[in-house]
């Protein structure tokens, strides 16, 4: 059951990866970015590096989505 | 950047404790338990990016202003590179831990010796990076 989970988890990471690489608007890039961190950190817990798991969740999820819209605000928001 | 709504105020008036004492867990539980002070000083410096953005960047300011938080970056390496030097006086290599620092009760909670306290300079130097990194490229105009 939970080799199922991780299977789901996995093609849903491969396919917010494709489409933050392909997609135009940078602010729903960021909001995929965090996405794909926030899944990310499931796996490392499933892969029992529970470390690496806070880590990414707090500073993946957190402060680069934070970090990455402030840029956003201060620039323009689509990709030219 | 200032959000002018009751939901997020409330919010992150309820909820800034806990992650500023998760925090702290981790930075002091850190030969027990996974995390350790760059963990712990993410999510503490996460705590301190959340209260500025829902209570205004002047707020923030007022409780830890951008030249302490710059100082206490540079002081927290500094720490570390202080904390290798006192086993130099006794005699040892650099950053020696077992006769120099006592190593205590295998489990207790003050039990690892020189572990701990460099782990506490780590995550007050991470804690205060990120939120220097987010004064500088944020400011009042965001």
């Amino acid at each position: 059951m939970i080799e199922l989970f991780n299977f789901i988890l996995l093609i849903i990471l491969i396919i917010v990866v494709i489409v933050v690489a392909q997609i135009r608007d940078l602010l729903s890039a960021v909001i995929l970015f965090t996405v794909f961190n926030l899944i990310l950190s499931l796996l490392w817990q499933q892969m029992r590096a529970p470390d690496v798991a806070i880590t990414e969740a707090a500073l993946g999820a957190g402060v680069t989505a934070v970090l990455l819209v402030a840029t956003i605000s201060k620039t323009r928001r689509q990709e030219r | 950047m200032k959000f002018e709504d009751d939901i997020v105020n409330t919010v992150t008036r309820i909820i800034l404790p806990f992650i500023t004492l998760f925090g702290l867990y981790l930075i002091i539980h850190v030969h027990l338990s996974p995390g350790g002070g760059f963990s712990g000083g993410t999510v503490v410096g996460a705590g301190f990016v959340l209260f500025s953005l829902s209570f205004g960047i002047s707020i923030q300011e007022k409780k830890l202003s951008h030249r302490t938080s710059a100082l206490l970056e540079s002081y927290g390496g500094l720490w570390y590179v202080l904390l290798g030097f006192v086993a130099l006086f006794y005699g040892y290599n650099f950053l020696t831990n077992d006769p120099v620092f006592g190593l205590g009760q295998s489990g207790s909670l003050f039990s690892s010796g020189l572990v701990i306290l460099v782990n506490i300079g780590l995550g007050v130097k991470v804690a205060s990076t990120i939120i220097t990194l987010f004064d500088s490229l944020g400011g009042e105009e965001l």
